[in-house]
């Protein structure tokens, strides 16, 4: 056990060295470490509970999804029912279906081989491969055809959502300019936003949480709100009510004119005349048309612009818009104003999201929280070192420099990985000072034993390490696949401590095998010992 | 320089004779621990019940709590309860469940927010929705299990199987009174606990292996000790070991309690609970007799038996 070829010391050497150098770029100043090349500026992340921050989950609003994909499935059916001129009565949204029923004499056989071109293989033509379809289509004796969402279609649908969303938000958050913000997808129907550095979330939870629909409607001046809101809504029209106190109820058509996915550029600014915060915008050729149409045809009338279903303002229109631009005022501030303007440049979520998860820490916290690991990591430490140094004397010392190139060596392999480190983490790191120092007391426990049982000092060494090393991999599998789990089903600071938990048992195990064992070599060819100083 | 020697070389206690009092200790206590969890119960953080929790700091001075009280309980939240949290200025809120989904969640802590005003430092703000925190919980039981499975598969892998069942006892054992034990103290029962608990069964095990190793080593050498004289005689030679373990260990985890802080302090307090108390003293008093039971070593000295695996 104390034989080691040259070559495969140079080899365990160089390998610790290596490993420790990875840790070297988290001690220097980050002007020092940019000129380095890519794979050495890896260092390790301090975790949002360290360096202030806020973890927040959003979940896509799957009935929303599920009600508009829909919604549009009956629209389809009335198109394709309208332009096969097949007469229908009933056609409705039932449960996860759409209903309609043709009526006799129409073409049954015609209109059913039309609604079956409406089921589309799920996810475009990669997946057509998969046979499955989006529509189950099932027919009743009376004529009454059931087209169903399938399970996949709806999944695949919100995956998509989530997909765009994840642009989107990506858009909105990049504008508040904060440093490296964490964006992604989490299970099916959820994404995970981590923004570090931020004192107060509310200006973020509130851009991530509005849809910013943007459209612009006509108002229906030909009966008074008031009134239609008693019952007599017109078909074609709804009530909607302002975003400012108190609400106003405006009776505005269903018909959309123009809406936000024809805008190219949205900017804050100032009303020249009121000087209040307005947002000015711009309309891509299409959106530009439309407009100019619209307020050419309706000049005197008021139309409303509406954002989430809120009627921001409804003015009226004194003269044709032409150029493709314009400008909404309602009572912003500079600040709301400015939000407005990012969100309506980011574009509109695919559907409405839902915070279910928030765990913010502000910066003064996670300085304490710095401090305070570091206090106790130091501690912890210095009274394990002398601890060690007071019941093994010079062996005690070869211990401490294992365990501190150990250490070195779980920085080396956290800054490799890009890993968190989370105040539990810390607390990882300084268990694993007293795991890894196990492994030593293992060895030195046996040394002594041996030695007691009759054997010469080297042989006693020899015997006390090949014996303990069978004990140090069996003892430290066990907690490894108690971290391993933990790893599995932790999230955020608890994922952190298994991370360092994890990864220290590796480098114990691999310093107890060859580091320990090199130095207690290299000590015993040059000392010759006579008898075992523990 | 001499150096420190906890245990003296060759000890021989008698640990096996103790079982007589351990076994029925334990199972009295494990009992106790269960009806602690069922009638006391456990103090669920926000992690598994959902809720609010936040903790501020007071700009100006120690915070005054009755005021700080009197302008919550106006906000019609329902059971809002402040604490102090380590220092004077430091106020822990937490607030229970809104009803109505997870949007009302959010809107409490804007309530919060209005009421308190800018008087306070937000130093923390979580908000766990109704969702999740029923997620995280099945994710945290089902973690545990898991892990005990995984472990268990592993020690009979590498020993035999009563080595294996007897070191799950051992480790349920353990995990109940450090159940006990939270139920007790009432400490916040979050994730961290979990992780705690986890890591209790990994140091508590490792405690165990290195035991079991040397009963196996032994039980190779000496063919005809009898089984209780042998086991006392490894965990006797362990022994040294397993006290100075301990201390680094506690060291460790004493700089932690001390140093690390209010928002690790039920963590370690835990840890030093489970990994120390009750890891040490299961892995002498209780995986190691229970062998005796679990009938391992029966048969080893008939001639006859077929030579054990290496």
């Amino acid at each position: 056990m104390l034989y080691f070829t040259r070559w495969k010391a140079a080899a365990i050497m160089l390998t610790a060295l290596i490993v420790c150098l990875f840790a070297v770029p988290n001690f220097l100043p980050d002007k020092m470490v940019q000129s380095w090349p890519k794979w050495a500026q890896r260092h390790v992340v301090l975790g949002l509970d360290l360096q202030g921050g806020s973890h927040i989950l959003l979940e896509v609003d799957s009935n929303a999804v599920r009600k508009e994909k829909l919604e549009s499935l009956r629209d389809d059916v009335r198109r394709v029912l309208r332009d096969a001129r097949v007469g229908y009565t009933g056609l409705v949204v039932r449960g996860n279906s759409v209903e309609v029923r043709i009526r006799e004499g129409s073409n049954f056989d015609q209109a059913l081989e039309k609604l079956r071109e409406l089921s589309q293989p799920i996810g475009g033509i990669l997946g057509a491969s998969s046979g499955q379809r989006s529509l189950d289509i099932t027919t009743e004796a009376d004529g009454l055809v059931r087209l169903t969402l399938t399970e996949p279609a709806i999944t695949e649908r919100i995956r998509q959502s989530v997909e765009q969303s994840i642009q989107i938000i990506e858009r909105r958050v990049n504008e508040l300019g904060t440093v490296e913000p964490l964006i992604q997808r989490q299970g099916i129907d959820r994404i995970l936003v981590q923004v570090p550095g931020l004192q107060d979330p509310t200006r973020l939870k509130e851009l991530l949480g509005k849809t910013a629909k943007l459209d612009f409607r006509m108002v229906d001046v030909s009966i008074p709100p008031e009134q239609a809101a008693q019952g007599r809504i017109p078909p074609d029209d709804e009530i909607l009510y302002s975003s400012t106190q108190p609400r106003t109820p405006y009776l505005v058509e269903k018909r959309i004119l123009v809406s936000g996915a024809d805008l190219t550029d949205a900017q804050p600014g100032f009303d020249q005349r009121t000087s209040e915060p307005i947002v000015s915008f711009r309309f891509n050729t299409s959106g530009a048309r439309k407009f100019a149409q619209v307020t050419q045809e309706n000049v005197g009338k008021p139309f409303a612009i509406i954002l989430d279903n809120q009627v921001i303002s409804a003015p009226v229109i004194r003269e044709p818009i032409l150029g493709g631009s314009g400008q909404i005022s309602g009572s912003f501030t500079v600040e709301s104003a400015n939000d407005l303007a990012i969100l309506l440049r980011a574009g509109a979520l695919p559907a409405p999201l839902t915070i279910i998860e928030e765990r913010t820490v502000g910066p003064g916290l996670g300085q304490d929280s710095i401090a305070k690991g570091k206090l106790s990591s130091y501690v912890g430490a210095a009274m394990v070192i002398a601890f060690m140094l007071v019941t093994y004397g010079l062996f005690g010392l070869f211990a401490n420099i294992a365990v501190a190139i150990n250490v070195a060596m779980i920085f080396g392999i956290l800054s490799m990985l890009n890993a968190t480190l989370t105040l539990p983490g810390i607390a990882g790191i300084v268990l694993t000072v007293g795991i890894a120092v196990d492994s030593n007391v293992l060895i030195y426990e046996r040394i002594r034993e041996e030695v007691r049982a009759g054997r010469t000092p080297i042989n006693a060494i020899d015997a006390g390490f090949s014996r303990a090393l069978a004990t140090i991999l069996d003892s430290n599998i066990t907690t490894f696949i108690a971290a391993a789990v933990l790893f599995y089903i932790g999230t955020g600071p608890v994922r952190g401590f298994a991370v360092t938990l994890g990864i220290g048992i590796l480098t114990t195990v691999f310093t107890a095998f060859t580091l320990t064992r090199l130095i207690v070599a290299y000590w015993v060819r040059w000392r010759r010992p006579q008898r075992v100083p523990i | 320089m001499r150096l420190l020697r906890i245990v003296p070389d060759d000890t021989k206690f008698d640990f096996m004779r103790f079982r007589r009092i351990s076994f029925p200790m334990s199972a009295l206590l494990s009992i106790l621990a269960i009806s602690l969890y069922f009638f006391h119960g456990l103090n669920f953080g926000i992690d598994f019940k959902g809720g609010t929790l936040i903790e501020v700091q007071s700009k100006t001075g120690p915070a005054d709590l009755a005021k700080m009280r009197a302008a919550l309980s106006a906000l019609g939240l329902g059971e809002v309860q402040l604490q102090q949290f380590g220092a004077p200025n430091d106020v822990l809120i937490r607030i229970a469940e809104q009803p109505g989904g997870e949007v009302a969640q959010q809107q409490a802590v804007a309530k919060v927010r209005g009421a308190l005003g800018n008087e306070v430092e937000y130093r923390r703000v979580e908000v766990v929705g109704p969702r999740v925190s029923g997620e995280l919980l099945s994710y945290g039981v089902v973690g545990l299990m898991l892990a005990i499975f995984a472990i268990l598969i592993y020690l009979w892998f590498r020993f035999e199987w009563q080595f294996a069942l007897g070191a799950m006892i051992a480790n349920v054992h353990d995990i109940v009174l450090t159940i006990g034990f939270m139920s007790i103290t009432q400490v916040d029962f979050d994730l961290t606990s979990i992780a705690a608990l986890l890591t209790i069964l990994g140091y508590s095990l490792n405690d165990t292996v290195v035991i079991y190793d040397r009963i196996r080593e032994m039980l190779r050498r000496y063919r005809k000790m009898p089984m209780p004289d042998l086991l006392n005689a490894s965990v006797n030679q362990t022994l040294s070991r397993s006290v100075i373990t301990h201390v680094t260990v506690s060291l460790a985890l004493l700089a932690l309690l001390l140093f690390g802080g209010q928002a690790i302090h039920s963590f370690t307090a835990t840890m030093m609970f489970g990994v120390v108390l009750v890891g040490t003293y299961t892995s002498v008093f209780i995986a190691s007799p229970i062998l005796i039971y679990l009938g391992v070593g029966t048969g080893r000295d008939a001639l006859t038996a077929p030579e054990r695996k290496k």
